[in-house]
């Protein structure tokens, strides 16, 4: 008998399914090991919240990590968690509100986009994505929160890197380079990740206005002023209607910008913040506690395009270049809104075709910025590019790519033709 | 220490020294390449002065095509490369090779943008940490990460770094204030990472070259996100009657949803020795001594500051000043920030150890300490960047006694696997380098430390961008591992070090 044959006889793994659903570590491990020795590529899903983001590519068996979930070990007053890298997100949001804690980076729920109801799929998935929601421009995204991880490489070779406490310079932050990566470089299985206390109390100024360039302004005054914002948005008219409130009756275009903290402070930045931007009283209302949460929720959800049926892109830009890129799309049939206090453009267009596609894309690289398309009709998925890429990057990642997963076994194609 | 193994010195290369030279003479301006003795001295350590080496040669290029060609040739012909921006560094991440050319970056030395609608500062790598801030202030603006030599250490350091700070708690490092850089790869090819845009799609390549320790790449310009600066700042200086209840403190505050810019800690050895130096008006009969500095608006600074004082209280404060004054505030720091000079004045030298432990580790971690400091029967004092877990021993010795150093060795290396075992790690902020080369090994498996060498293998296959850092050579966990200063003489005597 073989070594690998001896090595086959003492797994209880059946290869011949197509579909695994690992719950332990060592099955992961012996899977990929497998199917490196047979060079079969693995579509790897956490929850599936997200896996139509991405390329389609082929793959002959699917690694779903659903049932690999749990909290491992949580403590508050370190301000980190330690989870297996299939628990939904959910479970670990309700775990820290427990403790009046938080992630706050704000990760989207892509479920209202792709299936009109939540799913905020598993953190694994969205380490993977690393997209960011409104608090981005203040505390970061995923990848700014990733202490360290346990993930398998492509030999099947169990690695770590970085560790639980926040101070850490020891070897390559390989952290960073595995957040955003859609599992194309290491099947996570452990995350260990910066928790934070969740403000005392988070209040919104609503202003009514129609106006994008008077948004923009009112954006950029905000959070280049001292009262610390932590969220800044933009909805045209044609989304107002999504957020009537108790106190926000007003149904057209408004711009909200998000004040936390301890109670008193709130009060005080909120006036000083609409002082600052020279707002008249009938121009503006004040969300509180519970009216802000449900609205950055809602913003952080992507609601406004709930089961959408069309299209849908996200393109970063320079805040100096938004209302540029904005005023270039006027040609098409557009609608969007705005995050990050004005650099995040959630766009959805009508009638879009190969051409029209990479239209945008030019527009978008012209002023500095990138996009993604998040959801696409099917034919068109299949001929334009889902990510954007320069040759020599293109390169680079090749390379880590290999480094990772030398027979590109792993989401192969997810990304990039060949990585 | 000076037996400190590095790369093997390849023989032929140093024979070829007058035509490397010559060859590299044809790329950049001649005055920019120093080849004799008296040229290269200043260049033969960075700020961890135990270690000394001459380079081969010196090169200073003025633009990025400089720096790719000077990469590209040195690649081709096999020819290490050590990057060096203003050499402050504490691990020896830019001592030279014998056998290598050292690209001092200085003359990269302006801002080349100020961007306030995007609220970023795109400059040359090696304009330093504060002249950043300084360039912004007028406006109201800042640059976070402090590391503490931040006036003279460079930014481009900072990125190879991933530098901290005092303040990094609130904050974040490096990484997290970085929007962008500009790289030449060993192989010559120039491209950017990022730019003026948060998360650049892609693979995080700015979050993989931050913290390298110049292993990956040349950075050549860099981006950074700039601040709004807080309206008030205020501090607390708190006593406590043992280590345990400073460290409680330190858990609840945490615990109950504060975030201050910074919290401190110093043992009683230190207060006493930073007191007795500065002046600053410690309670010196305290065990452990605490700063906590909030910073915002007044409300919030005020709430959280009477919040910190309930938590200091409950956790039996023996004496508790918050600062009246910006004056008062920055006279409670100065003792703190006298820490390493002052350590000087108590023993003829003294080694900085940089471990990071779980805050709720501390107690249990300066006991371990205490304990090693009787058995080695050397003096240490403890300084402690409480908010985020990073703990600064100062150990004490006679590097003129051969067996004082030896038994300072041994203390430093048990410490940082102390800092490990209960779950932290061996360096928070002042990177691995050649320093804690060989504890890697403590922190990591085989398996895991051969990823890394094969994503530096895929950017540069012949291991030519300063090798023989970082990762062990030995492969077995030598112990060394501190910052060592001679008769209270640092490299930079004036920088400030905490």
């Amino acid at each position: 008998m073989s070594m690998e044959e001896k090595q086959n006889s003492q797994t209880s793994l059946d290869f011949n399914q197509n579909i695994f659903k690992p719950s332990s570590r060592e099955e992961i491990v012996e899977i990929v090991k497998n199917c490196y020795r047979r060079n079969i590529p693995l579509e790897i899903n956490g929850l599936k919240s997200k896996n139509k983001i991405g390329r389609n590519f082929q793959s002959e068996k699917t690694l779903d990590l659903s049932h690999y979930k749990g909290i491992i070990d949580y403590k508050p007053e370190e301000l980190y968690i330690k989870v297996k890298a299939g628990t939904p997100l959910k479970e670990i949001v309700e775990e820290l509100s427990k403790n009046n804690q938080q992630l706050a980076f704000e990760p989207n729920d892509f479920g209202y986009v792709f299936s009109g109801e939540s799913n905020s799929g598993s953190i694994g998935g969205v380490v993977s994505c690393n997209f960011a929601g409104s608090r981005r421009f203040k505390v970061g995204s995923a990848r700014d929160h990733i202490l360290g991880f346990q993930g398998i490489n492509g030999k099947g070779e169990t690695i770590k890197s970085g560790g639980t406490v926040v101070k850490n310079v020891t070897g390559y932050d390989l952290s960073k380079l595995i957040s955003g990566s859609f599992g194309t470089l290491t099947i996570l299985t452990e995350l260990s990740i910066k928790v934070l206390p969740k403000p005392e109390t988070s209040k919104t100024l609503v202003i009514k206005n129609p106006h994008l360039k008077k948004a923009l302004s009112y954006l950029g005054k905000g959070l280049s002023s001292s009262t610390d914002p932590s969220g800044g948005v933009f909805y045209p008219d044609y989304f107002g209607k999504n957020f009537v409130l108790n106190d926000l009756t007003h149904e057209g275009g408004l711009t909200a910008i998000r004040i936390e903290g301890p109670t008193n402070s709130v009060e005080q930045r909120l006036n000083r913040l609409s002082k600052e931007l020279g707002l008249l009283d009938q121009e503006l209302s004040i969300l509180d506690n519970e009216q802000s949460n449900i609205f950055w929720s809602r913003t952080k959800n992507l609601e406004v395009f709930k089961s959408l049926k069309s299209n849908l892109i996200r393109i970063v830009v320079p805040i100096s270049e938004t209302l540029q890129v904005i005023q270039k799309f006027k040609n098409y049939e557009t609608r969007y809104f705005i995050d990050w206090g004005g650099s995040l453009i959630w766009a959805s267009f009508d009638q879009l075709n190969t051409k029209i596609l990479n239209e945008i894309k030019d527009i978008v690289k012209k002023h500095q910025g990138y996009i993604t398309l998040i959801k696409v009709e099917e034919d068109l998925k299949a001929s334009a590019d889902i990510f954007t890429i320069d040759p020599i990057k293109y390169k680079i990642s090749e390379k880590i790519k290999r480094s990772f997963d030398p027979k590109r076994i792993f989401n192969p194609g997810k990304m990039y033709t060949g990585i | 220490m000076s037996s400190l193994q590095m790369p093997k010195v390849d023989k032929a290369i140093m024979s070829k020294k007058d035509k490397i030279a010559l060859d590299l003479r044809g790329i950049i301006n001649s005055k920019n390449v120093l080849s004799s003795p008296d040229e290269l001295r200043p260049f033969e350590t960075d700020g961890l002065t135990a270690y000394r080496q001459m380079p081969l040669l010196v090169v200073m290029p003025e633009t990025v095509e400089e720096v790719s060609q000077i990469l590209k040739y040195c690649n081709e012909n096999k020819i290490k490369v050590v990057p060096r921006g203003a050499g402050t560094g504490l691990s020896g991440g830019s001592m030279p090779l014998e056998d290598c050319v050292l690209i001092a970056m200085g003359k990269f030395n302006k801002i080349i943008e100020i961007d306030y609608e995007n609220r970023c500062v795109v400059t040359q790598p090696c304009v330093t940490n504060l002249a950043i801030t300084h360039a912004v202030q007028d406006k109201g603006f800042y640059y976070a990460p402090d590391p503490s030599s931040q006036i003279a250490c460079s930014i481009g350091g900072n990125v190879a770094e991933n530098s901290g700070g005092v303040h990094s708690l609130k904050y974040g490092a490096t990484t997290n204030n970085l929007l962008g850089i500009e790289v030449v790869l060993m192989d010559g090819t120039i491209t950017r990472f990022g730019g003026k845009v948060m998360d650049a799609e892609g693979y995080d390549f700015l979050g993989l070259m931050t913290g390298s320790e110049g292993l990956l790449g040349v950075i050549t310009e860099v981006t950074v996100k700039i601040l709004k600066s807080p309206e008030v700042v205020k501090a607390a200086l708190v006593g406590f009657p043992s280590i345990e209840d400073a460290g409680n403190c330190v858990a609840q505050i945490i615990a109950e949803g504060c975030i201050p810019a910074g919290m401190e800690i110093m043992d009683k050895a230190l207060t006493k020795a930073t007191n007795d130096y500065s002046k600053a008006g410690y309670p010196t009969d305290a065990e452990a001594m605490m700063i906590i500095e909030f910073d915002g608006t007044e409300h919030e600074v005020e709430a959280y500051i009477k919040k910190a004082k309930e938590i200091a209280e409950r956790n039996n404060s023996s004496s508790l000043k918050i600062s009246k004054s910006n004056e008062e505030r920055l006279k409670f720091w100065a003792g703190r920030k006298a820490a390493f000079p002052a350590c000087g004045v108590l023993a003829p030298d003294y080694m900085c150890m940089d471990g990071s432990i779980p805050r709720g580790k501390l107690a249990e971690v300066l006991n371990e300490i205490s304990r090693l400091s009787k058995k080695y029967n050397l003096p240490v004092a403890n300084a402690f960047h409480a908010g985020d877990g990073n703990l600064h021993p100062l150990i004490m010795f006679d590097a003129n006694d051969k067996e004082s150093l030896r038994k300072c060795e041994e203390f430093g290396a048990d410490i940082l696997k102390y800092c490990v075992k209960v779950g932290g790690a061996l360096t928070g902020e002042h990177g691995v380098g050649i320093e804690k080369r060989e504890l890697m090994c403590e922190a990591f498996n085989d398996k895991d430390i051969q990823q890394q060498l094969t994503i530096k293998v895929a950017l540069d296959p012949n291991s030519l961008l300063n090798p023989g850092k970082v990762y062990p050579i030995l492969r077995k966990c030598a112990e060394e591992g501190r910052v060592h200063v001679h008769g209270g003489k640092t490299k930079f005597p004036d920088i400030p070090r905490f």
